[in-house]
This record gives structure tokens, sequence and C-alpha cells, in this order.
């Protein structure tokens, strides 16, 4: 029998429905395994074990009434900690939020948690302001793999992956810019999906890079992730880039197959460089989708050749701009010594508020945006970033998914990309294509490499179309299994 | 003394006016009220106006009919797809620490290109090119403590005003006195209040910056003119530093410059420039102006200042310039056609109105509207200065009174300005009229209008004080057998 906390959401939804276990019943079980493990994995920034435990106890009472509850009624969920909850610190994993409260809401805790009664247990860890793959940027420590405790978890949402691998939480809330919830699914061996561009809100989630990214759930199964994003995804009159395109029930069309689509496999994603092991995995996933009834074909993404730089002059430049509200006059960290006009102050507050690596993606951001190289550098990446989405549009036009690996590699050890920001960046080669394009990408877990660390594979799909990428996902998930092992961390 | 300018140094003025949209309810990019002055500071302000971490802005589409009104005002070309820009600058009133903005360089495009504004002057009429506008927000209120940005040691900020919706206005640099500066401005304001975009009664609903330049040399942009009255005196100031300054043998400088009320000094060399790093507002989607949006707008111009100055000369027979001058607030051209059409001594309503009235509330710094002034007030006094009850003299003292809503015969009445209602006293001042105008009463005889002349002086040689009644049923009795 395993322990509550080891279900998945939507098994933990259907015996809070029927009573077979209360609200009160996971969330204690989810703190006892915060206390277990989480001195060793430094999933979390904050819990909020006693406001939770009260609200589980509402939802409880409102149950025995027979009351009518939201759709996460009773259900764990952890939040990365750029999401903003009232009356809670969101601080981007920076020194530079510290003690920031946030007195709104973000549309995704409104629908998730105000509207389907899902339960905040905490928010978690980070890469500083999500600039990073690892989790090791934090002001608030690194956080550990629970596969092993020597290696990252992924980044930036790396506290959320984690936290989801190592059963402290039910559901997850990460964002992906570059990668950010794709990395951590695969370095972790779970599921996590970045929505198209647009599908879900933005409002409230602290910017990095705008124009590029999105929430999305990290989770134990794909109908988890499914669950989450059902009930959250949608037109948000408070962000303009919202689409008001309708929400499919997920759910309800998760089950159905792949038996008439057509799945890419385009050559890029299996160039030099990807590690064997990674690559016989996801070789080994497509094998599966191909008995499964799906027509497999080969495709080309030309442009992907470019994405890495064209990303990083966008999500930099964009940083530059989004992270210049942080000079200490309102809100967050202030520097002690305010001698001296406010440029000074500014600059003083932003020099010993921010990391190394914040600071070096401002520059060379500011940089990037300034006179003379605007054209060069900036206005170039929009043209390569449309040519990447038009060489998507292209494949997709024969097919319905695309098939690669999420990442080049399996989780690397701490500390060991740290002082190479261009190794740090290289990690990021696979997951930015989808970032610049738009487009919507799903990581799944599908196999171990030789060292025992989890392996993850991407299914990408048209915008708009999750279901499609769910519907694949369902499958490979039934036939590998891969979500039912779990770490072995003890404490049970 | 008239400031001719040396003709071999051509003053070149290109302005920019931003128009704060204070008729709107909410700030451009938030649902925040944006009747927000005189409010506690930081009360009107949201976690988008403050630039909290996470928010994310909105377009209120209300002031893009603002711009568009504006447009057909012009008759600018309208870019119909709009998207924004972010100029980033620090600066504590600027929560985010950059602006949303429309850039026309770039990639980016303004709200709308082109358009002219005609001004007369020296009975000719210039065209005055615009170069665009767009939409912008307004950034927050410093207010230093105890003294000005240098001297106070300590700044305090108030937000309420942050996000507040702009029309940044540019024209080109056609612009060759600082008279004709003025005239134009004068107009643009005629336009705006007609537009009813802009209460421009408020404090800061039109600030002006001003790029000069002598012809051939490097221009520089002077900030900070806080009032229209003051740009006449900035530009001429302007004007012969520059001249003065190539006089000497010296070239003037690209510079940004502060007008502190006196003199113009220097802000900022060309080195120190702020570098803006302008680039796409990624939070706002485009948006697409269709023709239907255009049309509607266009359906409900309300009457431009050109035709109306043209009617009111039609209509009321007034003189173009009476007219111009009239029109240059919506308020007061409303206010004038209201009293007209309560009483048709048009010229006697434009006299006292624009001279006397407007003369009143321009010092106490107040609009028609926040006043008790009525239509009916003003043709009750008319009336009573043409039938002869007031003289002159009286209706001067009366006339400041009129703007707290108090008529002429209750503050008469007030005043307790005695009748004479002395039979004896009125019979024999009649007597003594009547013989001392012999071809009046020869007219009289012709026109039994000319009775009215009697009455005059009758109400003029008691100061208006004669029992107006009396007054007409002596005069009558002595004057019957002249009329028929
Ligand atoms: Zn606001």
């Amino acid at each position: 029998m395993p322990s509550l906390n080891q279900l998945s959401g939507i098994e933990i939804r259907d015996k809070i429905r029927t009573q077979e276990i209360s609200s009160e019943d996971i969330v204690l079980a989810c703190f006892k395994r915060i206390n277990d493990v989480e001195s060793k994995i430094n999933a979390f920034t904050e819990v909020f074990e006693k406001e939770a435990v009260k609200r589980a106890k509402e939802i409880d009472k409102k149950i025995k009434k027979g009351e009518k509850v939201g759709n996460l009624a009773g259900i764990p969920l952890a939040v990365k900690d750029l999401i903003s909850v009232k009356g809670h610190q969101t601080s981007a994993g920076s020194k530079m939020l510290n003690g920031y409260i946030s007195p709104y809401d973000s549309t995704v805790i409104e629908r998730l948690v105000r509207k389907q009664d899902a339960i905040i247990i905490g928010t978690t860890n980070m890469d500083e302001f999500a600039m990073g793959s690892s989790t090791e940027s934090s002001f608030y420590g690194a956080t550990y793999n629970p596969w092993n405790l020597k290696f990252v978890p992924g980044g930036s949402s790396g506290g959320s992956g984690a936290a989801i691998a190592a059963d402290e939480t039910i559901l997850s809330l990460g964002s992906d810019t570059g990668g950010s919830i794709r990395c951590p699914a695969a370095y972790c061996g779970v599921a996590g999906i970045k929505p198209t561009y647009g599908r879900v809100s933005r409002y409230g989630i602290i910017a990095y890079a705008n124009s590029l990214e999105q929430v999305g759930p990290i989770s134990k199964t794909v109908k988890d992730s499914a669950l989450v994003l059902q009930n959250m995804a949608g037109k948000d009159p408070k962000d303009a880039t919202t689409v008001d395109e309708s929400v499919e029930n997920y759910l309800d069309i998760i089950e159905n197959g792949i038996e008439d689509f057509t799945i890419g496999i385009p050559n890029e994603f299996y160039g030099e460089g990807l590690d064997p092991d990674v690559e016989k995995q996801v070789r080994n996933a497509i094998k599966i989708l191909e008995k499964k009834g799906s027509n497999i074909i080969k495709v080309s993404l030309p442009h992907i050749e470019y994405a890495l730089p064209t990303y990083y002059l966008i999500a930099m430049s964009e940083a530059s701009s989004n992270l210049a509200r942080f000079d200490g006059i309102r809100y967050g960290y202030k520097t002690d010594n305010t001698d001296g006009n406010f440029n000074e102050v500014f600059s003083r507050t932003r020099g010993e508020g921010f990391g190394p690596e914040v600071r070096r993606r401002i520059i060379l951001g500011t940089y990037a945006l300034s006179a003379g190289y605007f054209e060069m550098f900036y206005i170039k990446a929009l043209k390569v970033r449309t040519l990447i989405r038009q060489d998507f549009l292209k494949a997709y036009e024969k097919c319905d998914v695309l098939i690669g690996p999420t990442m080049p590699a399996t989780a690397f050890e701490i500390g060991t990309k740290l002082d190479d920001p261009i190794q740090m960046y290289l990690e990021d080669i696979l997951t930015v294509p989808i970032n610049l394009a738009g487009i919507p990408s799903m990581s799944l877990n599908c196999g171990f490499a030789s060292n025992g660390m989890p392996v993850g594979m991407q299914i990408m799909g048209k915008f708009f179309k999750e279901s499609d990428i769910f519907r694949t996902a369902y499958v490979l998930e039934q036939e590998m299994k891969y979500f039912k092992q779990r770490p072995d961390l003890g404490g049970y | 003394m008239k400031s001719k300018v040396d003709s071999k140094f051509t003053p070149m003025i290109g302005l920019e006016i931003h128009c704060q949209l204070n008729t709107l309810k909410t700030k451009l990019f938030c649902s925040c009220n944006a009747q927000f002055r005189g409010e506690e500071p930081n009360t009107y302000t949201c976690p988008v106006c403050l630039g909290l971490p996470g928010s994310l802005p909105t377009v209120n589409e209300n002031a893009i009919d603002c711009a568009i009104k504006l447009a057909h005002a012009f008759d600018s070309k309208i870019n119909k797809r709009m998207y924004f820009f972010r100029k980033n600058y620090f600066y504590p009133d600027l929560p985010q620490n950059f602006q949303i903005t429309q850039y026309n360089k770039a990639g980016g495009v303004a709200f709308a290109d082109g358009g002219t504004i005609s001004i007369k002057f020296d009975n000719k009429i210039k065209n005055i090119e615009l170069d665009r506008f767009h939409l912008e927000n307004d950034p927050g209120k410093l207010v230093h403590e105890g003294g000005d940005i240098e001297s106070s040691n300590e700044t305090l900020v108030d937000y309420n005003r942050s996000g507040i919706a702009l029309i940044e206005i540019v024209t080109k640099p056609v612009i060759e006195s600082p008279r004709e500066a003025r005239i134009f401005l004068k107009k643009l304001r005629s336009i705006i209040s007609h537009c009813e975009i802009v209460d421009l009664t408020k404090d800061g609903a039109m600030r002006v910056d001003a790029n000069i330049s002598i012809k051939g040399h490097a221009r520089a942009e002077v900030k900070n003119i806080n009032s229209f009255k003051e740009v006449e005196r900035a530009l001429k100031w302007e004007i012969k530093r520059q001249i003065n300054k190539l006089k000497k043998g010296q070239e003037t400088e690209q510079e940004t410059r502060n007008w502190n009320g006196k003199i113009t000094t220097l802000l900022r060399s060309k080195e120190s420039e702020n570098e803006y790093r302008y680039f796409p507002e990624a939070d706002l989607v485009p948006i697409e102006i269709k023709q239907d949006w255009i049309d509607d707008i266009k359906e409900k111009m309300p009457e431009l200042p050109d035709e109306r100055i043209a009617r009111l000369q039609e209509e009321y027979g007034l003189k173009e310039y009476d007219a111009t001058v009239i029109t240059e607030d919506k308020e007061v051209a409303d206010f004038y056609e209201e009293c007209c059409k309560l009483n048709e001594n048009y010229e006697a309503i434009k006299n006292w109105l624009m001279n006397d009235i407007m003369g009143i509330l321009n010092e106490e710094n107040l609009s028609i509207s926040s006043t008790e002034l009525k239509p009916k007030l003003v043709d009750e006094f008319i009336s009573a200065i043409d039938s002869g009850k007031v003289t002159t003299k009286i209706a001067k003292k009366y006339i400041s009174k009129i703007i707290k809503g108090i008529g002429i015969k209750k503050w008469m009445k007030k005043q307790g300005v005695k009748k004479i209602t002395d039979k004896e006293k009125l019979n024999e001042l009649a007597d003594k009229i009547i013989s001392d105008n012999p071809d009046v009463v020869e007219d009289l005889k012709k026109k039994p209008k000319t009775f009215q002349y009697f009455v005059g002086q009758m109400m003029k040689a008691t100061r208006g004080q004669a029992d107006i009644q009396l007054t007409r049923k002596i005069l009558k009795e002595k004057l019957k057998k002249y009329m028929k």
C-alpha cells in the first residue's frame, strides 16, 4: 500500500470526492513527507502548513455537507516562487525580492486555488528570476535531485520538479521561458508541459522574458498535467496576450489513442552531442508509438541550428527591461548605503540584490538593445525567430506531433557548470526552439540512463493542440509505466 | 519693445505637447480611477500602475477613441495596426523604469502621422505641419519636500498620476517665432477643447517641450515649460542665447535645457543623453484600428474651431478677431451662444463676457463651469443695461458678483440702490431733458422708438436710480403730443 502522498492527483481527487480520504489527510501526508525529506531536497522556499491545513478542513466540511466544491478540491499544490500568491512572499528565488509579500493573486492562483479549491502547500525553489537550468542560483540555496542528491534537479523550476519526484506534493506549477518546466521534468523523471504561448494567463507571474514564457504544470502523471492545465487555461482579460481559443476538456479525450496520428522525428534533435543513453530511450519510445498505430516520418527544422543565440538575445533583452523595476524604492531589497543620487542608490541596490547570472543577463540584454547594436542583434533575432516558427508550421503540415529528447543528456552533478555560463546555456539547446515558436511541448519520463538518472522526451504539438500532446503522452506512459518508479529517499 | 530677430539668424521651433486625457474614467493601462487630483497620495493605484512584479498592462480603448478624434481634427493618417514600445530609463517616478509608448522608428509606428493645424496672424494663414502623435502613460509625481529637486533632502513619490493616458503631439520644426508658437498653441488648445478629450482647467493637463535651433545649427531641447504663457518667454530667451553664441563665433550644441521660469540652464549634454533602448512591448498585442471604428468616430465629430469661428461671424455678426478669441475655449464659446439664445444684444454679451467676466475668471484661474455663472444672469444683466435700469458705472461695480450666481436685481436690492420716486424731482428733470434736446423731440415725431433715448437720459442723470415705471409714465405724459 503506497503512502497517500505517493498517489496521483486524479487518484487523490477521486478519493476526496468519495470521502474515502479527507483533504486534511492528504495535506498532512504531504507535510509529513516534507518534514522527512526536505532537508535533503530543499524543494521549497516556504511552506504554508497552518494555512493549508485550515483550508483543507474547510473544504472537508463543505464536502461533508454536500456543498459544491471546485474541480481540484482539497488537492495539494506547490507553486513556483515567481507566481504571485496574495499575502505570501513571491521572491523569484532572489535576494532582491526577499521579504516582498504580494498584495494580489496571479490569475492562475485565482483559478486553481480560489475557484477550483486546490490547496497551496508552499512555494518552490527556482533559479534566480528563472535564469538557469539547475536551480543552483537561488538565494535560498540549491535544490537537490531526489534520484541522486549529488545531481541537479534541472531548472529553473527545479523545486517543483523535485517536490513532485520526492512525493512532497501532489501537483505543482512551474514556468517555462526556455525549458524551465521541461528540463526539471526530464531530470526528475516526471511529466511537465509548457502550454502554447497565450494559452495560460501570465498575470501575476514575475517576468523574465515575457514574449517567451508560460506557466504550466509539473506532475507525476500525464492526466494530472491535463487536470491542472484545463482548469487554468483560457482567455484572461488581465493578460492581453492570452488567446480567446476554447479550452478542451483534455481528460475527456486523453484516452482516445493515436492510431490516426502522424508523428514527426526532427533530424536536428538527434545531432552531435546527444547522449547515446538519451537517444536510446527516446528511440525506444518512438518504437512504442509506431507499434500503437501511428505513422512515423522524418522531418527537418533547418533553422533551429540558430535557436540558442536567438533565444538568448531575445530573452536577455526582455529581461533587461523586465527586471528594471527592481530598484528598492517601492518593495524588495534596498541597499543600506543610501549615499548619492538616485542613480547611484539604484545601481548599488541592484548590484547587491541580484546574483551574478541575473546581472550578466541584464548587462548583455542592455547591450543588445543599445543604439548601434539593436538592429544587428535584437531585430535580427526576431527575424530568425520567425523562420524557426515557420519551420515548425511546415512540419505540422504533415505531422500531428513531433518527438525528440528534452535535454541532450541526463542531470549533471551540482557545481559542475556553475562557473561556465556557456555550458549552462547549451543545456537549453533542445528546449528553446519551442519557446521561440510558441508551440506547446511536454516532457515525459521515457526511461533511465546507465547512471540511473531519468531520461526525458519531448512531445511537441501544434498551436493550441495540447490535447494531441496529452493523447500521445498518455499512450506512452501507460505502455512504459515509468511514472510508477520513485526515487528511494527512505522515510516510509 | 518689439524684439526683432536678426535676419541672418532664422529660428526653427518644433513643439512637443503632452496632453493628459483627463476626461477618461480610467488610466491607460489599468482600471484605476483617473480622477486622481486632490486625492490622498498613492491611493489611486493598483499592481499595474505601481509596476508590481507580475502585473501586466491592458489597453483602455477609450483612449484610442480620443486619439482617433484628434486624428480627424488634425487630418492625420492613422496607422491601422497600433502597437506599443517600451522606452527604458531609470527614474523614481516611473514604477517599471520604462514607459509604455509608441515609437516611430525601429519598426514601430506612431498612432498617427502628419496632419496640420492652420493658424492666422498678420492677415495670413500658415499651416503648421505635425510630424506625428502617439499614446503613452504619464509617470507618477515627485514631491520634493521643503524645496526643489536640488535643495530638498527628501523626495516623495505619488503614483496616483502613474498610468494616466497622455497623447504626445510633435510638430515639425516649422514654427519661426515665439509669437507664432503662442498662436499655434492657442489654436491647438482650442481644437483639443472642442474635441473634449482634455479638461484644460486642470493643472498640468497640457505640458510643452520645445526644440529650438537657429537654421543650420544644432538644436537644443527645452523642458519643463509648465504653462502655455511661459512658452513665448522661454523661446525668446533661448533664441537670444543661441544667437548671442553664434554672434560670438561659437557653435550651439545639441543639448537638453531646463526652463526655470527665468532662464534656460543646461540639463544634459549630448554625450549624457539618455539611451532609451526602445523595443516592442510584448505584453500588449497589436490592436487593429478598423475603418468602421474610424468612421464611427468621424460621424460623431464635434464642430471644430475653424467652422465655429466662421459660424459665429455669420450668426452673431462678430468680427473675426472676436470670434477667434471666443472660440479659444469651447466652454466660453458654448456659454456665449447660450447667452445669445436668451438675449439678442450679441455685441454687448460679447463685450461683457470677453472683457469683464473672462478677465475676472482668468485672474482667479476659474472656468465658467466651476462658478455659478449662468446665461440667465447675463441676459438679465444685459437687459437691465439696455432698458436703462442700470448704468455702465453700476454695472462695473456689479460684474464680479455675476460669477457667484447673484442676479443684478437681487444685487441692486441688497445694495440698497434707492429708487427715486419723488414725482416732483423727476418732473423737473424730465422738463430739463426735453428742453435740452429739441432735435430729438423732432425725431420722435417720425420714430416713436426714440422715446427710449429720453428714458436713458433720465436714468443717466439719476445714475440709474430713477424709478423706471414712474419715469416712463412722466415722460409719456410729457411727450405724447409728439408721438403718433
Ligand atoms: Zn492602476
